[in-house]
């Protein structure tokens, strides 16, 4: 099946590192394109949240901070519950090609296990063999 | 040996391939621990399907057989698994395309 851990994207940009730079990591940069509001602090372990206009938001924990070269946070995984604590990191990296950027974006992290996951898959056998003399009784009990 | 995410996502998958799986899976969500007995009342599967079907079910660690007696053993539905799936769903749901071009966009105005 291939379970993918890790997205890679790379984009060529005609504007250059600065102005990209810009357009990710400032809070009016960030509402032009990737939400419609943004606060960011910019810093190691700073906080940062994008909201949409239909109401939903996501909060973002600024992780490495290198101008004009690499940016990167960490977010929870879409989907899971809210107190599930597994993130991905995203990782931009601004290159200069010409007068432009080659961007890279890399998430990484889906393919984590949940702790319960581990717990469940040592027990599944326990409960596999209760399942299985449950069926025989069942059976039994039918004939 | 701690199983992997993808064997753990692929059981996933198999189970919710089955419609009459999906629909004990649902029954499950939606109202809570229940015997086969309980389940065979209310889904149009026999009863002797349905105890496959928890068989297979609880073998992959979707559902959880609670300690009781005989026909009364109640089975719940277990989330682990399904947040194992999600994560999956999450990676192809990600759209980096959809946000680089809208990127792009911004940058060209």
């Amino acid at each position: 099946m291939g379970f993918p851990d890790r997205i890679e994207r790379i984009v060529e940009i005609a504007n250059p590192p600065a102005k990209v730079w810009k357009a990710l990591t400032t809070a009016e940069g960030l509402a032009g394109w990737f939400g419609n509001e943004a606060v960011i602090d910019l810093r190691p372990g700073g906080a940062a949240r994008v909201a949409w206009a239909g109401g939903q938001s996501v909060d973002l924990r600024v992780e490495r901070v290198e101008e004009p070269t690499v940016f990167g946070f960490t977010w929870h995984i879409y989907g899971l519950p809210e107190e599930d604590p597994r993130r991905t990191y995203v990782e931009f990296t601004l290159e200069p090609v010409g007068v432009g950027t080659r961007l890279t974006v890399v998430e990484s992290g889906f393919a984590q296990l949940p702790e319960e996951a581990h717990k469940s898959a040592y027990d599944s056998h326990t409960e596999g063999w209760a399942s299985e003399l449950g069926e025989l009784v069942a059976f039994v009990d039918a004939a | 040996m701690p199983p992997d995410v993808e064997a753990i996502a692929e059981q996933v998958f198999v189970a919710l391939a089955d419609p009459s799986r999906r629909s004990i899976l649902a029954a499950l969500a939606s109202g809570g621990p229940a015997t086969a007995t309980d389940l065979a009342g209310r889904l149009p599967i026999t009863r002797q399907a349905i105890a496959k079907h928890l068989a297979l079910l609880t073998e992959a660690g979707l559902v959880t057989a609670e300690p009781g007696e005989r026909r009364r053993v109640r089975y719940r539905l277990r989330s682990a698994p399904m947040q194992v799936a999600q994560q999956f769903l999450a990676a192809l749901a990600r759209d980096w395309d959809g946000q680089l071009d809208a990127l792009r966009e911004h940058l060209s105005r």
